[in-house]
C-alpha cells in the first residue's frame, strides 16, 4: 500500500511537470510559427508514390513553373502507392496551411474526406494524372482524354501485329483508376475497329518492377500464340521490355503502351519496341502547378469557362466538371525519341 | 512492475548498497532493494516517457505548425489502429510469443465489413460486430496452433499473415468497397467537445483500462509474465499456459477486428492493400515501449508512450518535409538503441563489484 501511494505521488508530479513544460512551449511559440508555411503560392505536390520516374518528371515541371511565378514548391509522398498512405500527407498540408495541394490520387473516393478537411483549412486542391470525385477538388488537370489514350495504344499495337491475333494487357494495380478506364475503352475500341484482334488476358503488375517482369513471363507462357502486349503504365512497359529483350520472344511479340523515353530508349534502339505513347509528364506537372497558382491567386475558381495563362504552354480553359485537358499523347519511335529527355 | 523473479541475495554477497544490508537473516529481493521512487523512476518505461516529453517539447518549439490545432487530432486518428493493437500485442510479447498477422486481420475484417455492408446490405453495426467476431476467430486459429498444437508463433503468424490478406484480396476481387454510411464515418472523426482529441480516444481509453487491469492487476496477468519468464515453471505453479495463449491471440484478433472496422470508417474504404506494414509498426512501438522480446517484462504505460513517441516523430518529421525513408531510419535507429541500451546497462551493472546480480541468469538482468 505504501508503495502505491508513493508511486502515485511521483506519477502526479511527473504529469504536472510534463504538462507545464508542454503548455509553456505551446503557448509561447504559437503565433510566430503560424505564418511561416502560409505563403500564398506555396505549392505541395503529392504524387501516388515517390521514386517513380513518371512523377519525378511531373514534379520537375511543377518546380519549374513555381520558379517562374515565384512560388515555393515541395514534393511529398508515400513509398507505397496506397490511399491510406497518402492521407497523412494531405493532413499535413492542411496543418501547414499550404496554398495549394497538387495530388495524383490512389483512390477516387478514399481521399475525399481528407481533401475536404484540407479545403476547409483554406488549401486549394488540384488533382492531376489520377482524379478524385469532382466534389472533393477544385480542378483536375487531365493528361489526355481517356479515349485518346486508349485509341492511340490500340492503333499502335494493331499496326505492329497486322491487325489480327491475340494480345494481352499488363496493367498497374487492380484498383488503378486510370488504367481501368483505359482498359475498358481499349476493349470497346478494339472490338469495334479491329474485330480480328482478341484481348486474351488482363494481368496486374501492381506498378512494381519485379511483379510486372514476372507477370510478363507468365503471360508469354500461358498464351503461346500471343502476338502483342499493351502495358498502359510506365513501370509495366519497362519491365515487360526488359523481359522481352532477353527472351526468345524479342521481335516476335510486339510491345507498346505508355512509357517514358528515358526508360524505353534502349529497347527502342535494340528493336524490342517499335513505338509507344505518352503525354509529356513534365508539361503535365507544369500545367498543374500553374492551375494551382491561378486558383490561389483567385484568377480561376474551377468554374467551366474560366481561363488562365500557363507559362510556355499558353492559355487554357477549364472545361466541364473542372477539367483542364493537357492535349493529345505523343507517339515516340526511333525517329523522334532522341528529342526527349524525361 | 519489473523483475518478478525474486533473487534472494545471500548475506555473504555483501547486500545491496544503502539499504540496511546488515540484517543477516533477512532475505533481500534484488528488485526491491531500492526505495520505491527509484524503482519507479529508473525504468525503461520512464525513459520512453521522458523521451516522448522531450520530443514533444522539441516539436512544439522547432517544428513549424506542430502546435497548430490539427496536429494532435490527426496524430491520434493516424495512431488509433497502432494504439489499439499494441494493447493485446504487449501481452502476447510478454508471454514470449509474437503475432505478425494483425495487419492482415485488419484488412480481412475491413474487407468483411465492406462485403457485408455494401454488397449484402447489412446495417453497418451488424457488419462491424460480425467483423470483430471474424477477427476473434482468426485470432483463435493462431492461438489454437500456438497454444494447443505447440507450434512457434513466429511461423504460425507468418503463415496467417499471408493467408488472411489472401482471403481479403479474394473477397474483394479487384475492387475497393467504398460509400459506407455517413453517420458512421463521421462518428469516428468527431472530436471530444471543442478539443483536438477525437472521440475514438474514449474507446481506446476504456480498452486501455481493461488491459491494464488484466495485465497488471489480475492473476491472469501474473500468469502472462510467468509464462514469459519460464513456461515450465508457470505450468507447475498452476497457470494454464495453453489457454492463456489462446485467449491472448483471440484478444489480439478481436482488437485487430475493431481496428479493421475503424480503418474502414476512417478512410471510407475497404481495400486489399490497406494497412501494409502495420504489424511491424505495432511491434516496433511495443518493443520501444520497453517490452522485452524474450518475454517476461514490460508494462502498458511504456507501450502507450512508445506508440505516441513513434507517432510524434513521424508527424513532426512529415511537417518538416522529410521523406518517409528518413523517418523510418530515425525510428529504426531508436528501436535498435532501445534494444541495445538495456543490455549495455546490464553489462555495465554486472561489472559493478558490490552486486550479486550474476545469479539472475543471462539476458534477464533488469536495469531498474
Amino acid at each position: 500500500m505504501k508503495f502505491n501511494t508513493r508511486r502515485g505521488t511521483v506519477l502526479v508530479a511527473l504529469t504536472l511537470a510534463a504538462s507545464t513544460a508542454l503548455t509553456a512551449c505551446g503557448g509561447g511559440d504559437g503565433d510566430g510559427d503560424g505564418g511561416g508555411g502560409n505563403g500564398s503560392s506555396s505549392i505541395t505536390f503529392l504524387p501516388k508514390n515517390l521514386g517513380n520516374p513518371y512523377f519525378d518528371a511531373s514534379s520537375t515541371g511543377g518546380e519549374r513553373a513555381a520558379e517562374e511565378f515565384g512560388g515555393s514548391f515541395e514534393e511529398v509522398g508515400p513509398t507505397n502507392a496506397t490511399p491510406d498512405a497518402q492521407v497523412p500527407f494531405i493532413n499535413t498540408a492542411a496543418q501547414q496551411g499550404v496554398g495549394a495541394l497538387v495530388v495524383s490520387a490512389n483512390d477516387p473516393t478514399a481521399l475525399g474526406d481528407a481533401l475536404e478537411e484540407a479545403r476547409d483549412a483554406g488549401v486549394k486542391v488540384v488533382t492531376f494524372d489520377s482524379d478524385v470525385d469532382p466534389e472533393y477538388r477544385d480542378v483536375f488537370v487531365n493528361q489526355a482524354s481517356p479515349e485518346g489514350i486508349a485509341e492511340s495504344q490500340i492503333d499502335i499495337i494493331a499496326e505492329q501485329i497486322g491487325e489480327e491475333g491475340e494480345i494481352a494487357i499488363l496493367s498497374a494495380a487492380a484498383n488503378a483508376t486510370n488504367q481501368n478506364t483505359w482498359i475498358e475503352l481499349m476493349e470497346e475500341y478494339a472490338a469495334e475497329t479491329y474485330p480480328d484482334i482478341e484481348i486474351v488476358e488482363t494481368t496486374y503488375g501492381d506498378d512494381d518492377d519485379q511483379t510486372s517482369f514476372d507477370k510478363t513471363a507468365a503471360l508469354l507462357q500461358s498464351h503461346p500464340d500471343l502476338k502483342g502486349i499493351v502495358s498502359p503504365t510506365t513501370v509495366g512497359i519497362a519491365a515487360a521490355a526488359r523481359y522481352l529483350s532477353t527472351s526468345q520472344y524479342k521481335g516476335q511479340v510486339a510491345l507498346t503502351g505508355l512509357g517514358t523515353p528515358n526508360q524505353m530508349r534502349e529497347f527502342v534502339e535494340d528493336g524490342t519496341v517499335t513505338a509507344f505513347a505518352l503525354w509529356n509528364p513534365e508539361e503535365l506537372g507544369y500545367l498543374a502547378a500553374y492551375a494551382a497558382h491561378a486558383l490561389v491567386e483567385g484568377d480561376i475558381t474551377g468554374e467551366e469557362g474560366d481561363t488562365f495563362e500557363a507559362g510556355d504552354l499558353g492559355e487554357y480553359t477549364v472545361g466541364a466538371d473542372g477539367e483542364i485537358l493537357l492535349g493529345d499523347p505523343t507517339v515516340f519511335n526511333a525517329d523522334n525519341i532522341g528529342d526527349f529527355d524525361f | 512492475m519489473s523483475a518478478l523473479k525474486p533473487t534472494p541475495a545471500t548475506a555473504g554477497s555483501g547486500g545491496p548498497s544503502g539499504s540496511g544490508g546488515d540484517a543477516r537473516s533477512e532475505r533481500i529481493y534484488a528488485a526491491y532493494a531500492r526505495p520505491a521512487w527509484q524503482r519507479w523512476l529508473f525504468t525503461r518505461e520512464t525513459a520512453v516517457i521522458a523521451l516522448l516529453v522531450g520530443v514533444l517539447v522539441w516539436a512544439n518549439v522547432e517544428v513549424p505548425n506542430f502546435d497548430g490545432p490539427l496536429t494532435l487530432y490527426y496524430l491520434f486518428l493516424d495512431l488509433m489502429p497502432i494504439l489499439l493493437i499494441a494493447l493485446p500485442m504487449t501481452l502476447i510479447i510478454i508471454t514470449g510469443e509474437i503475432d505478425l498477422s494483425v495487419a492482415s486481420t485488419v484488412v480481412l475484417t475491413s474487407a468483411m465489413t465492406g462485403v457485408l455492408c455494401i454488397d449484402l446490405g447489412w446495417s453497418f453495426g451488424a457488419a462491424a460486430l460480425a467483423a470483430i467476431a471474424l477477427g476473434a476467430v482468426a485470432g483463435a486459429f493462431n492461438g489454437f496452433l500456438v497454444g494447443y498444437v505447440g507450434l512457434p508463433s513466429l511461423a504460425v503468424t507468418i503463415g496467417t499473415l499471408a493467408l488472411y490478406r489472401g482471403i481479403a484480396v479474394g473477397l474483394l476481387g479487384t475492387e475497393a468497397k467504398t460509400g459506407f454510411p455517413d453517420e458512421w464515418t463521421d462518428r469516428v472523426k468527431e472530436r471530444i467537445g471543442e478539443s483536438s482529441y477525437p472521440q475514438v480516444l474514449i474507446v481506446f481509453g476504456v480498452l486501455a483500462v481493461l488491459f491494464v487491469l488484466l495485465l497488471h492487476f489480475s492473476s491472469f496477468g501474473r500468469g502472462v509474465y510467468e509464462i514469459g519468464l519460464n513456461d515450465e515453471a508457470a505450468r507447475f505453479s498452476g497457470v494454464d499456459v495453453a489457454r492463456t495463449k489462446l485467449l491472448l491471440f483471440v484478444l489480439a484478433g478481436a482488437v485487430s477486428g475493431l481496428a479493421g472496422v475503424y480503418y474502414t470508417l476512417r478512410y471510407d474504404l475497404a481495400r486489399g492493400d490497406s494497412a501494409s506494414g502495420l504489424e511491424l509498426q505495432v511491434i516496433a512501438a511495443v518493443l520501444l515501449g520497453g517490452v522485452s522480446i524474450f518475454g517476461g517484462r514490460g508494462a502498458l504505460h511504456g507501450v502507450v508512450a512508445g506508440v505516441l513517441l513513434i507517432g510524434v516523430i513521424t508527424s513532426a518529421m512529415r511537417l518538416q518535409g522529410e521523406t518517409e525513408n528518413v523517418t523510418t531510419i530515425v525510428i529504426g535507429l531508436l528501436l535498435v538503441a532501445s534494444v541495445v541500451t538495456p543490455s549495455l546497462l546490464a553489462w555495465a551493472s554486472g561489472r559493478l563489484p558490490s552486486r550479486g546480480r550474476g545469479k539472475s541468469g543471462p539476458g534477464r538482468s533488469d536495469p531498474a
